[in-house]
């Protein structure tokens, strides 16, 4: 450990540029939008199964995403629409699959929890909590087994920490130096338990000491300060010094997943946190300070609006799955 | 524009639900994320928000309305500037019919539930001169000349490279590939195989090592959920190129937690290949098949074979395709079907029956999925008799699929029930005595097949 973590806001108020902060600004809508009309579509039956929604958390996919480059590779949980609009896969492809629909990303055969984008470097979208984190070690070693500066982004939640096979990732990722950016979405809540009730370890950003990984907890819905420490765990990995760990502080708005009751927590500690630290409201705000007129959001919002409407019309109609889509890609023809 | 609330679906079972109260009443103003309303589903009382911003302009159904179906419409949304006469508009042009669920049609033709047909592999060729060697060093040379062949081919486990592999199968290999190549792993059989599958996902082609099958338990969630659904829940964009292989099934004097054979395990999952080799011609062959298919393969070794020497082809391209069987010996009065290990044992039971004037065909599957069901098939249509040998359990194993297999497909050419010979359905003991009395052995095989001559 070359430092203490400890909770850091931002240090210098933004440091990102007015086309970066529209940028941020639009993705960050972008994922509250689609997000909104998957739970609308949820409700009349149009989705089906399990969805978990990433309404609250926009900052961190948004504020890393803003630090990758072509060739990185991200890979999360179940609660992936939010990374796979950011890793740049179309609107239209993911909520056809949320559908099941034949114009969906996996054909319909994978759904909300399992979706992947060969073409964006994207590896899913899994449906088995902690399973991700052992299989973004293998990206990050597939990096360096190739040779290239490319890092892998590992993005799990509080609740996957508790899995014995993040420790065994974390031991491999040090042992070989891989270039693996494990990012910890603590939203408190590990389905209805709450850190506190899961964790006796209370910094998670800690958690990787032992190996020596380096690590920030940072403020998950300041999208400022998750830019600043994603830019330095990336040049982190890029150098070759081995992985890095990132705590980032989020809550999730909505329920574990559509069918959560959510009786775990108070409804005004929802409210208070979407009052005073929206991560969207608080780039505006700042976006405003520095001079950024308020037609601009207007006209994101109606772009934004008009792609989530042109993605939910292409699910609603695009055909179900052939039939004969029933016995593809069991295996691949050799 | 005014617009309808809906009845949301809640769960995934949710078809109706109650309306148990209303948090915003008509003349109400809301924004989104607002609770409109509380609803009791099969599951829970939960909270509805509002998705969009707007004034309630009426509700349609009263509190503790019961056994509301999904998609009723239950209030009506005004949107800025708009009166109350505007929900009275929408509510009359409502569709029924928007908004329904949509049917799911399910297929009725059992035609189309079926797998289809797997295509057959090229019939076995001749390979000419054949050398003595063991099946451990048929597994070393099938291992390295992959290697050579294929830059993204590394292998990784447990001691596999600086001591040379628990069981010396993977001797030479670091001297002759380095480090970068062959691997050693601590002993974390979950992560290691995790990190593997994630790099096969990327397009390069691991062979894990586990010391034995046993310590794949530990890992077990990698291989089935994440290496053999893959491909299938990307839509096939996403393969997963690996090898997982080690010694299966029992030892010698090891106990019931290190003999145990996992054929029926695997060869349940579909997205997986299973091969079993016998002879070092199998292991060789069948390997070098395994790390250049392009699916997850499990080679299921046996400790005890590995010392064992076979004839084995000398040529530098040999291969043996997955999926077909070999018959090791010619015989008509029975079928003897066998993989791993028990090929050896079904080969003397044949002996011995033929002392007797029975002729057994006996048949070395190689390959556990797919199964070359095609081989038993004419086999059991010329002997009439089938028995099946292997190491493990009885229940739910290999010879229940094989069995099956005849009574569906040939089961009018059958003279007697097809038969089983397994391992006792029981955990290994360690006591010598006891250990030999619980693994098939051919005085088995025989009596089964005498059994089914005389009834």
């Amino acid at each position: 450990m070359d430092e203490t973590p400890s909770a850091s806001g931002r240090s210098n108020g933004p440091a990102l540029s007015p086309e970066t902060m529209k940028r941020a600004y639009r993705d960050m809508l972008l994922v509250r939008r689609f997000e909104e009309k998957a739970g609308q579509l949820y409700g009349m039956g149009l989705i089906g199964g399990f969805c978990h929604l990433y309404i609250g958390q926009e900052a961190v996919v948004v504020g890393i995403g803003l630090n990758m480059k072509q060739g990185d590779k991200s890979i999360t949980s179940y609660r992936d629409h939010g990374q796979m609009l950011v890793a740049g896969m179309t609107p239209r492809g993911v909520m056809a699959e949320l559908t099941g629909r034949s114009g969906g990303y996996s054909h319909g055969k994978g759904g909300s929890m399992h979706m992947f984008s060969r073409e964006k470097e994207f590896y899913g979208g899994h449906g088995i909590v902690g399973a991700q984190v052992a299989l973004g070690t293998g990206l990050a070693f597939a990096n360096k087994y190739r040779g290239t500066d490319e890092v892998s982004i590992v993005y799990f939640g509080e609740g996957a920490s508790a899995q014995g096979q993040v420790y065994e990732s974390f031991n491999l990722a040090a042992l070989h130096k891989l270039p693996c950016i494990y990012v910890i979405e603590n939203n408190r809540y590990g389905m209805g338990t709450s850190i506190e009730r899961a964790s006796a370890s209370k910094d998670l950003s800690r958690n990787g000491e032992p190996w020596g990984i380096a690590s920030r907890k940072v403020d998950g819905m300041d999208i400022f300060a998750v830019h600043e420490a994603a830019q330095e765990a990336m040049e982190y990995c890029r150098s070759g010094k081995g992985p890095f760990l990132l705590e980032m502080e989020t809550y999730r708005y909505r329920g574990h997943s559509m069918s959560d009751p959510a009786k775990y927590r108070q409804r005004a500690e929802v409210e208070e946190m979407r009052r005073t630290r929206d991560p969207i409201e608080t780039l505006k705000a700042e976006m405003l300070r520095s001079g950024i007129e308020e037609s601009v959001f207007k006209d994101i919002e109606t772009d934004v609006k008009a792609i989530v409407a042109d993605a939910t019309e292409f699910a609603q109609t695009s055909p179900e799955p052939d039939v004969s889509e029933l016995w593809t890609d069991i295996l691949v023809e050799a | 524009m005014a617009s309808l609330i809906l009845m949301p679906a809640l769960s995934p079972t949710m078809t109706e639900g109650t309306l148990a109260r209303w948090v915003k009443k008509a003349g109400d103003a809301v924004a989104a994320g607002d609770v409109i309303a509380e609803i009791e589903t099969d599951k829970a009382t939960m909270e509805v928000e509002a998705v969009d911003e707007g004034m309630i302009g009426k509700t349609l159904v009263d509190e503790g309305t019961q056994n509301i179906a999904v998609n009723t419409p239950i209030a009506v949304l005004l949107a800025e500037g708009e009166d109350a006469s505007a929900a009275d508009d929408v509510v009359r042009s409502s569709d029924p019919a928007v908004g329904a669920p949509v049917a799911i049609e399910t297929p009725s033709d059992p035609a189309i539930t079926e797998a289809p047909e797997v295509a057959q592999a090229e019939d076995d060729r001749d390979w000419g001169e054949t050398s003595e060697i063991t099946v451990r060093q048929a597994l070393r040379d099938a291992m390295a000349a992959e290697l050579r062949r294929d830059e993204d081919v590394f292998l990784i486990g447990e001691e596999v490279a600086q001591y040379q592999g628990a069981y010396k199968i993977s001797q030479g290999l670091l001297e002759e590939f380095g480090e970068k190549r062959v691997i050693d792993t601590p002993i974390t059989e979950h992560g290691f195989t995790g990190m593997a599958v994630g790099a096969a996902l990327t397009g390069l082609k691991p062979i894990v090592e586990f010391m034995t099958m046993n310590f794949s338990l530990q890992a077990i969630d990698h291989i089935i959920n994440s290496a053999a659904k893959t491909l299938y829940m990307s839509g096939g964009q996403m393969g997963c190129p690996i090898v997982f292989r080690g010694p299966n099934g029992a030892a010698a004097r090891v106990g019931a937690q290190h003999s145990q054979c996992f054929a029926s395990w695997y060869a349940h999952i579909p997205g997986l290949k299973v091969v079993a080799p016998w002879s070092a011609a199998d292991a060789k062959g069948l390997l070098r098949a395994a790390i250049r298919d392009p699916n997850p393969v499990i080679v299921l070794e046996n400790e005890i074979l590995y010392g064992q020497k076979f004839p084995c082809p000398v040529d530098e391209d040999f291969i043996l395709p997955i999926g077909r069987a070999k018959i090791e010996r010619e015989g008509t009065d029975v079928t003897l079907v066998a993989f791993s290990i028990m090929v050896g044992v079904a080969l003397e039971a044949a002996a011995i029956l033929a002392d007797e004037g029975i002729s057994a065909e006996v048949i070395n599957l190689r390959s556990i999925r797919p199964l070359d069901t095609e081989t038993i098939v004419r086999s059991v249509k010329k002997t009439n008799r089938i028995v099946s040998v292997e190491e493990g359990w009885p229940v739910a194993g290999i010879g229940a699929e094989i069995c099956t297999v005849a009574v569906e497909q040939a089961f009018d050419w059958l003279d007697a029930p097809p038969a089983r010979v397994c391992g006792l359905d029981l955990p290994m003991p360690y006591a010598a005595n006891l250990e030999k009395l619980a693994l098939p052995k051919p005085e088995w095989v025989v009596d089964a097949v005498r059994k089914q001559l005389r009834d």
